[in-house]
């Protein structure tokens, strides 16, 4: 077949699937320096941790080893700081379809939380969609300490005050 | 265009699973950079910047993702990706970024964490071969090294203990480097008898798994003389990408690189490089390839290079030492990160502060150079005092 | 001499260190499926497969043929819409034995180690190879020169695969 011709028909056009059911590998994630440390306190603590670069006055949540304005690298212990469990909502959506696209039976919320200078992406609770605000008061809820694992997953959610 | 000289240089030990996440180590590698140079954020124009796929950190986008720890925040950043080549890329492309006039400085860094990848890296280099020719013989990464090893050591009869000797040579450089991963020496006989995993490749012929990032500070002429009294000059750089169809090429010749160097070397106005080049930083994921690359690179001539490498042409009192960082078998391998630490070493051995692998007779002239894709890609770059 | 060279960061984790839940990791997969179109000029090689027949394509201007087929020559960049028709047999450019799968685990005792070769079809050009895997030969009598055969699938078994031949094996 010449660079002109042309297949019209989609039937012609074979392909090949390698039949396996997915990409058969995995990522892991570490949680990093800062990660680590932010996990912690998460799990522990149940606190919410953030670094403060004076310099730039920006209080990153979470917590970073370094201030992405300046670079100056940021202290565990000159400069980190609880910045407590409460938040605003920055912006939020409401999730009807699964990742799949089937129609869920509840929609779910997903809020931006602006927590200090930072934004934590969670779930939101105890609120319908209707009824979600921009600039509404949240809370972080956390799970009860031995079903925490270090992760993010160890808030449940937010829940507005 | 402009001179373009490397001021500071910086890297993270290369580690086999590191704690931070892909952006804290780009952080470390830039933040020493700019320390080791006396400068701040402020002062970097943009940022040119490498990691290898996206699925070894399993993030996608991930230039994007690390770019703020790459010092990317609020400045022009653009990230290069051409697989292991990346990491000497990385610096080509800096380079015309202040050599064409837009920036005065600009901050290169590259950086890859493969540990992320799990069972092993290796497995996400699946869709790297032909989906529809090669993909469903099931291969994997190893046979295409395994059978361009093989070609090459057949073309000039050389031998598994031949190769061997660039293994031997390279770890044992890589042992005085501060961020190897690596404590052992070992010996020619360690090497040929380590497991065996694609004949003629064993364990010892290859170099590993790592985690880490490297960086560079590159400045325009008056800038890198305002800064330090001995800029490395970037003399050249070269790259160039051969057919994908990899079945199909000599595979005992490294003709990508053939033309690279070339480019480097012209714009570097080298007429003689096996003379005029004093250091050299071959491309060396297995050890096969350092000794291929050396060939490619134009320093030695084809076929002659284990007995330039067994009269210790390439040692480091040699006439040309060969990896005297350790390279990627002898400091280790974090895909992007590891080209850029050729560079980095060029840095310091040209200004005499490699410390204890430092080589003797003030090196003037050196290369560095990186190979990757689908065994496509080499990227070249010439370093003078 | 004065040692300069600037390190840090890095911080090496031992397997330990995840496995003990002391390193806090996050395990996520793409879980996602490929399917590939062949695209024209594979296609046709595809289908050639199936009825047991290697075809190939000649640059216009430089007069490669070309496998696997292609619809341009990547050297002279010009079309190569000429078909031609190569042997089913060839000669063994280069080879591995190996010991290890895809995802760098050993195959297991007893397992035979895989056999992938390049191999340069006869009535292709000069170096024009393909990837295959050879088979019906001990691995340690496997030599690069070696003049090799295709084994087809049946018939009735074939696809439109590379795989519809299932192997090359060593000829007189």
């Amino acid at each position: 077949m010449a660079i002109l011709e042309r297949i019209t028909r989609n039937i012609d056009n074979r392909y090949w699937d390698p039949g396996t059911k997915a990409f058969p590998v995995k990522n892991r994630y570490t949680a990093g320096v800062a990660g680590q440390w932010f996990f912690e306190e998460l799990k522990e603590n149940g606190k919410i941790y953030g670094s403060r670069c004076e310099d730039c006055a920006v209080t990153y949540v979470p917590a970073r080893i370094y201030c992405e304005r300046c670079f100056k690298r940021l202290e565990k212990e000159k400069d980190w700081l609880d910045v407590g469990t409460e938040g605003e909502i920055h912006s939020f959506t409401a999730v009807h379809r699964t990742k799949t696209g089937e129609e869920k039976e509840e929609p779910s919320l997903v809020a931006a939380v602006k927590i200090a200078d930072g934004l934590l992406i969670h779930r939101l609770a105890g609120v319908k969609p209707e009824q979600v605000e921009i600039g509404m008061k949240v809370k972080a809820e956390f799970k009860p300490k031995d079903e925490r694992q270090g992760g993010i997953e160890d808030i449940k959610h937010f829940k507005p005050l | 265009m402009r001179k373009v000289a490397m001021v500071g240089a910086g890297m993270t030990k290369f580690v086999r699973r590191a704690l931070e996440t892909p952006k804290e180590l780009s952080y470390e590698a830039a933040k020493t950079t700019l320390d080791s140079c006396g400068l701040s954020l402020d002062d970097v124009d943009c940022v040119a910047h490498g990691t290898a796929p996206d699925a070894f950190d399993g993030i996608h986008q991930n230039g994007e993702y690390m770019a703020c720890g790459s010092g990317g925040w609020n400045k022009p950043t653009m990230r290069v990706f051409v697989g292991g080549a990346t990491g000497v890329h990385a610096i080509a492309h800096g380079w015309y970024h202040v050599a064409s006039g837009l920036f005065d400085t600009c901050l290169v860094v590259c950086e890859e964490k493969m540990s992320s990848a799990m069972p092993h890296a290796q497995g996400f280099f699946l869709t790297i071969f032909d989906s529809i020719t090669e993909r469903p013989l099931q291969p994997n990464l190893l046979w295409i090294f395994a059978l361009e090893m093989n070609r090459y050591m057949e073309r000039y009869g050389y031998t598994k203990e031949d190769m061997a000797l660039a293994a031997v040579n390279n770890k044992r450089n890589g042992l005085k480097h501060p961020a190897s991963q690596f404590t052992d020496e070992v010996t020619v006989d360690d090497v040929v008898n380590s497991e065996m995993m694609a004949y003629p490749v064993s364990r010892l012929d290859v170099s590993p798994v790592s985690d880490g990032a490297a960086a560079v500070l590159l400045a325009a002429e008056p800038v890198a003389r305002r800064l330090t009294d001995k800029p490395v000059w970037i003399e050249g750089v070269g790259w160039t990408l051969d057919t994908a169809y990899w079945a199909t090429r000599d595979l005992s010749y490294p003709r990508y690189l053939d033309k690279a160097a070339r480019m480097a070397y012209d714009m570097a106005g080298i007429r003689e490089p096996h003379k005029q080049i004093d250091i050299a930083e071959p491309y060396d994921p297995f050890d096969y390839k350092a000794l291929h690359h050396l060939e490619g690179l134009q320093l030695s001539p084809r076929g002659k290079t284990v007995e330039l490498l067994r009269d210790g042409h390439f040692a480091m009192d040699g006439n040309m030492p060969m990896c005297p960082s350790g390279g990627l078998l002898g400091v280790g391998n974090p895909i992007a990160a590891a080209g850029t630490m050729k560079a980095c070493e060029l840095f310091w051995q040209l200004r005499g502060e490699a410390g204890e692998r430092q080589v003797p007779g003030n090196p003037r002239l050196g290369v560095a150079q990186a190979w990757g894709d689908l065994m496509q890609v080499s990227s070249v770059v010439v370093a003078g005092i | 001499m004065k040692e300069k060279v600037q390190v840090s960061g890095g911080t090496g984790l031992s397997a330990k260190d995840v496995s003990s839940g002391k390193i806090f990791v996050t395990d996520d997969s793409l879980d996602c499926a490929y399917a590939w179109d062949t695209g024209v000029a594979v296609n046709r090689y595809l289908a050639e497969l199936k009825n047991g027949r290697i075809i190939a394509t000649e640059c216009r201007k430089c007069k490669r043929i070309m496998l696997p087929p292609r619809l341009f020559c990547e050297l002279c960049y010009v079309p190569s819409n000429n078909w031609v028709y190569v042997q089913d047999t060839g000669v063994i450019n280069t080879f591995s034995i190996c010991h290890v799968h895809w995802d760098a685990s050993r195959i297991g005792e007893g397992e035979k180690p895989h056999l992938p070769a390049v191999i340069e079809i006869d009535g292709a050009s000069e170096g024009m190879g393909i990837m295959h895997l050879l088979n019906e030969v001990e691995p340690d009598q496997i030599k690069i020169g070696m003049k090799v055969k295709a084994v087809w699938k049946p018939e009735a078994e074939r696809t439109g695969s590379i795989n519809d031949i299932k192997y090359f094996k060593p000829i007189e």
